[in-house]
């Protein structure tokens, strides 16, 4: 990997709903530049994003309420440009330019 | 990724896996397969007649939402001829409570049916606020819960409506059924899976037309259709999924999707053993009518159910006990088989005593459901649950007063 794409980072749109909001400043739209590799050369994925937002995103300190054992917390749905993450590959989809990524919770309310 | 086509027209992207087969839909198909499997259950329990007034209790949350918007649709799309109007409970939980209501005020607009709301303090002179302020927050939720099935009963009486339909969904059913099954307690298991609660002694019958659905969907239903629900925790039971049966059943959904109907099933056939306890199951399986089960206290549904604690569950089962006695004889029946198949293979089986044969379980009366003798609702005891509630606050009122 060279290092000019180190600096390269990807725009896409990330969307929290479902109560969700509430861990990340109340807003259910956020716009944010993704690195486009991570840290081991790789190209972003959404580990990578899950990860990222958790660092970089959540000024909340109840990351538990979102990652669990480092992986999405179950309940919470993600969708890939509106597609069920499941049939996307999941973690492993590699996020593409102008991407929408929503995680919905289903764990709030009733 | 190349996108996957719909399994079903075969011509749209999908955009949905089913959790309960792993069909892959695309969005006009998700949502036309997920009312059809409601209408499916609606009509194979019988669960309306037409022309029946019927009460959808509407909290403003993504599952009474969904049932509203199913409801309508269904109804107008099938003919089944109800009359349908929100019930709203009003606990008195400035912040969360008002917000919500907001959200069913706007629904009551979006799917042009009247709304009721009902407050606890119209009701019984307390909001959940003041509730808070004198108790605390710990045991909070037994009050709310208590109070809430009641103020349903009652908007419902109100209205002269007979039959009120609430939201819970598969993941509630799976939970409850767990919790049970964990407490030991087969008999409000048994309740717990019924789609129809409350029979002819109660005058308010209580539904759940959503039973079979899984709270993914319900939650992608109401996404895709772009249905506007209110999500923000209760602020006097924040996170109660954190821990305990619900976060267990989203770990076992994501190892096996299919593991929460399952569980389900698993709950209506545990409730056919239950002596007094009619089973519940689709009428494919062979069923006519709708299944119907005695029911007092069923006070989930805001999401804290891991949280409640319960000072009747020893009285429930208590109560059940004693019911069991009349069926001692296919007790009895079931003991001996499984004595009979033991004998030469296990010497060393320790037998389990029979709950039925205990001390406590003998001579006491049978419970005759009556009316509360201060607020004349419904009541297996001489004061019902909320006046013993009631009386425990106004005491402490009085004090605070002092």
């Amino acid at each position: 990997m060279s290092n000019q794409t180190e600096i390269d980072t990807i725009p896409i749109t990330v969307d929290f709903s479902g109560g969700l909001e509430m861990l990340f400043s109340n807003r259910r739209r956020h716009a944010v530049s993704l690195p486009a590799i991570d840290g081991a050369g790789k190209p972003a994925n959404i580990a990578f994003l899950i990860d990222y937002l958790c660092k970089n995103l959540m000024k909340d300190p109840r990351t538990d309420l979102f990652v669990l054992d480092n992986h999405i917390r179950p309940g919470i749905l993600v969708l890939i440009n509106d597609a069920d993450w499941e049939l996307e590959g999941e973690e492993a989809y590699e996020i593409q330019p102008r991407d929408n990524i929503l995680f919905v919770s289903t764990l709030h309310g009733g | 990724m190349v996108s996957t086509l719909c399994a079903a027209c075969k011509t749209e992207r999908a955009y949905i896996k089913r959790p309960k087969n792993h069909a892959k839909l695309c969005k006009t198909c998700f949502i036309s397969v997920f009312e059809d499997e409601v209408h499916h259950t609606i009509t194979s329990s019988h669960l309306f007649y037409p022309g029946e007034k019927v009460a959808i209790g509407a909290s403003g949350g993504k599952d009474s939402t969904v049932l509203a918007s199913v409801l309508k649709t269904l109804n107008e799309r099938h003919g089944y001829g109800l009359d349908l109007v929100l019930l709203s409970i009003d606990e008195g939980i400035k912040g969360y409570r008002d917000d919500s209501l907001e959200t069913v005020k706007r629904n009551a607009v979006q799917y042009n049916m009247p709304l009721k709301v009902v407050s606890y303090e119209e009701l019984y002179d307390w909001t959940m606020d003041q509730v808070v302020e004198t108790i605390g927050k710990k045991g909070n939720c037994t009050y709310c819960g208590v109070f809430r099935r009641q103020a349903l009963d009652r908007g419902a009486k109100k209205l002269g409506i007979k039959h009120v339909v609430t939201g819970h969904n598969a993941d509630d059913i799976a939970e409850t059924v767990l919790m049970n099954l964990l407490r030991g307690d087969l008999a409000r298991l048994s309740r717990s899976t019924s789609i129809v609660t409350g029979d002819n002694r109660s005058e308010v019958k209580r539904s759940k037309p959503l039973k079979y659905s899984y709270e993914k969907e319900i939650v992608l239903y109401a996404y895709h259709k772009g249905l506007d629900y209110f999500s923000t925790e209760c602020i006097y039971s924040p996170e109660a999924f954190r821990g305990g049966p619900r976060s267990l059943i989203k770990q076992l959904e994501r190892v096996r999707p299919s593991a929460i109907l399952d569980i389900v099933r698993s709950g209506e056939d545990m409730a056919r053993l239950i002596p007094g306890d009619s089973p519940s199951s689709c009428a494919c399986k062979g069923q006519t009518s709708a299944p119907i089960a005695a029911d007092e206290d069923d006070i989930g549904g805001c999401g804290s159910q891991g949280g409640r604690t319960s000072d009747k569950r020893m009285a429930a089962i208590e109560k059940q006990l004693r019911e069991n006695e009349a069926h001692e004889a296919l007790e009895i029946d079931v003991a001996k088989v499984k004595s009979g198949s033991s004998v030469g293979e296990r010497d060393k089986q320790i037998d389990l005593p029979l709950r039925n044969g205990s001390g406590l379980a003998r001579g006491a009366p049978r419970q005759v459901l009556g009316t509360c003798v201060r607020c004349g609702y419904m009541s297996s005891q001489a004061i019902c649950q909320a006046c013993m509630l009631l009386e425990n606050l106004n005491k402490n009122r009085a004090q605070i007063q002092i």
